[in-house]
């Protein structure tokens, strides 16, 4: 797995997770069964499609468009809300993330708006690591 | 030719809160309540499938053998998520196919009351002191609200919002009416947790949980418990006049996990594997969805009632909005679903949910469903799903 804890002028920088690609062009990675060309965002023991064990590493367009949304107003102990969840289709493969820098009310929101990439700060932990998060926003 | 299986007895306990009864009282109660509707004793029973998900390391079938008949029996405690009761029921009734066993006893049981959001794994204490990448998708924080959500309400709301965009004629206010239906059909049911009418302005107004899912349009997490016992052709020849005639003949019993398709690991794809379920099961039973008396389906989520009218090809497929919109679904409608009040009114205690489904099909194939019967019904279909995922899908059959 590609790793991007990459030095910035900052410090160290470490993405949410190993799919997210960052660097001077943030980006999605997934990895692609080279036999059927299913998708996947998690360290794979084999393909859940075809069975096959041979994956190469692909990259995901950042624009996309919103399939599905809801607004979160209840959720765990600890998350913040409300905060809204989506499926975001990119060139044909989905991906489940936030949508952010949005007002999270019905009115805001639709099914079919245009969405694109875009990354923010976590936070810096105990050792001054910046860990970056992503999410859509509205184009 | 394998063996025809019937449910010779079912029985569910009232769904709500039981403070004063343990997950084994519950489960006794049910099960006790079937083997004397069958008219048979735990002595008869060749196998017994219990069904528990909250505590399913605990051997629940164990301990309800011990309060109610230790015989010896073979026990398989089933753990499926939502699925775990109609998993259980099934298990039964594949001894019975089989021909291993004579009669078989199922049974599901939860206890949930005062159970917050199912599904939500809240933060880790650690968190922010280190960002230390873990697991499969190396993150180096809890995921549910960074990417996305992973609780119940707000997936399956993501879900009847995929079906709108799909398919179009959704809104807030259509998915609120469906449930406006559900607590409307269970104020008849005197089993149900809460029997409350609620307009549809009281629950659009409720509070918002995930939208479109006000806090109505969920299912209620609750106690309970539902068993059936389940016997042979061959054997059912043999019972009494009585017992053949209030005896369901199960005309399918369906199991079926999602196969692969693009998006179902990043949000689970209920549709297929409940399609996939409902097609086989009508196919083994030779019954067709326009010949269905009541459907009592998985409305975990007001906006899960949606997709489900589709996947359960009670319309044409595109056609739930219209399908809703006709009064199709209502108890007086074409297709009544739901009479018992479903998941949102009756309550979830998710591994009683799938017998109990069966249970409200039986009670009305057998004319027993008093003020709530639907009148002349011969066939009906139940279904549970669970996230995971998994489909139950049983077609019930009056006997001749």
């Amino acid at each position: 797995m590609p790793k991007s804890d990459a030095p910035t002028a900052s410090g160290r920088q470490v993405p949410l997770v190993d799919y997210l690609i960052l660097g001077s062009d943030p980006h999605l990675e997934a990895s692609e069964c080279t036999q059927c060309q299913a998708r996947f965002f998690d360290r794979r023991n084999a393909c859940a499609s075809c069975s096959g064990t041979e994956f190469k590493r692909v990259r995901l367009a950042n624009d996309g468009t919103v399939r599905a949304f809801t607004i979160v107003t209840f959720a765990a102990p600890g998350v913040p809300v409300p905060f809204v969840s989506s499926v975001v289709d990119c060139d044909g493969t989905s991906v489940r993330a936030n949508l952010i820098n949005v007002d999270p009310t019905p009115e805001k929101l639709s099914t079919g708006m245009r969405v694109r990439l875009t990354t923010y700060s976590l936070g810096t932990d105990d050792d001054g690591v910046d860990a970056i998060g992503f999410g859509y926003e509205p184009v | 030719m394998a063996e025809n299986v019937w449910i010779l007895g079912i029985h569910m306990t009232k769904f709500g809160k039981h403070p004063d009864k343990d997950t084994v009282d519950l489960a006794s109660e049910a099960a006790l309540g079937a083997l004397s509707d069958a008219g048979v004793s735990m002595k008869d029973m060749g196998i017994l499938a219990a069904g528990n998900l909250m505590a399913a390391n605990a051997g629940i079938g164990q301990q309800l053998q011990k309060q109610i008949g230790q015989t010896g029996i073979p026990v398989y405690n089933v753990a499926n998520a939502c699925a775990t009761g109609a998993t259980a029921l099934r298990t039964a009734v594949m001894a019975v196919k089989a021909g291993e066993v004579d009669y078989g006893l199922a049974v599901g049981v939860e206890k949930l009351a005062g159970a917050g959001l199912l599904g939500a794994g809240g933060r880790t204490a650690s968190e922010g002191h280190k960002w230390d990448p873990k697991g499969r998708y190396g993150a180096v924080a809890p995921l549910d609200g960074r990417v996305g959500t992973e609780t119940m309400p707000g997936v399956f709301a993501q879900i009847g919002m995929e079906y709108g965009h799909k398919y179009g004629g959704t809104s807030f206010e259509l998915f609120a009416k469906i449930s406006e239906k559900n607590h409307a059909h269970s104020t008849l049911n005197p089993l149900a947790a809460y029997t409350k009418r609620m307009t549809l302005e009281e629950i659009m107004n409720d509070v918002m949980i995930a939208y479109p899912n006000t806090r109505p349009m969920c299912s209620a997490n609750c106690d309970g418990a539902a068993a059936a016992v389940v016997v042979s052709d061959s054997k059912l020849k043999t019972l009494s006049a009585e017992q053949r005639r209030r005896a369901v003949k199960v005309a399918a019993s369906v199991l079926t996990t999602d196969p692969w398709e693009e998006a179902c690991q990043v949000l689970p794809n209920v549709n297929s594997l409940t399609r996939n379920a409902a097609r086989q099961a009508y196919e083994s039973a030779g019954i067709g969805p326009e010949d269905l008396n009541l459907v009592e389906l998985h409305d975990c989520f007001a906006t899960a009632e949606l997709v489900h009218y589709d996947n359960l090809m009670l319309c044409e497929e595109g056609g739930a909005a219209d399908f809703f919109n006709s009064g199709a679904s209502w108890r007086d409608g074409k297709t009544p679903v739901n009479v018992s009040g479903g998941l949102q009114s009756k309550g979830h205690p998710i591994a009683a949910t799938g017998i109990a489904n069966i249970w409200e099909v039986c009670t009305h194939l057998r004319g027993e469903a008093g003020p709530r019967q639907i009148e002349g019904a011969k066939v009906g279909l139940a279904h549970v799903i669970g996230l995971g995922s998994a489909c139950g899908v049983h077609i019930l059959e009056k006997a001749a």
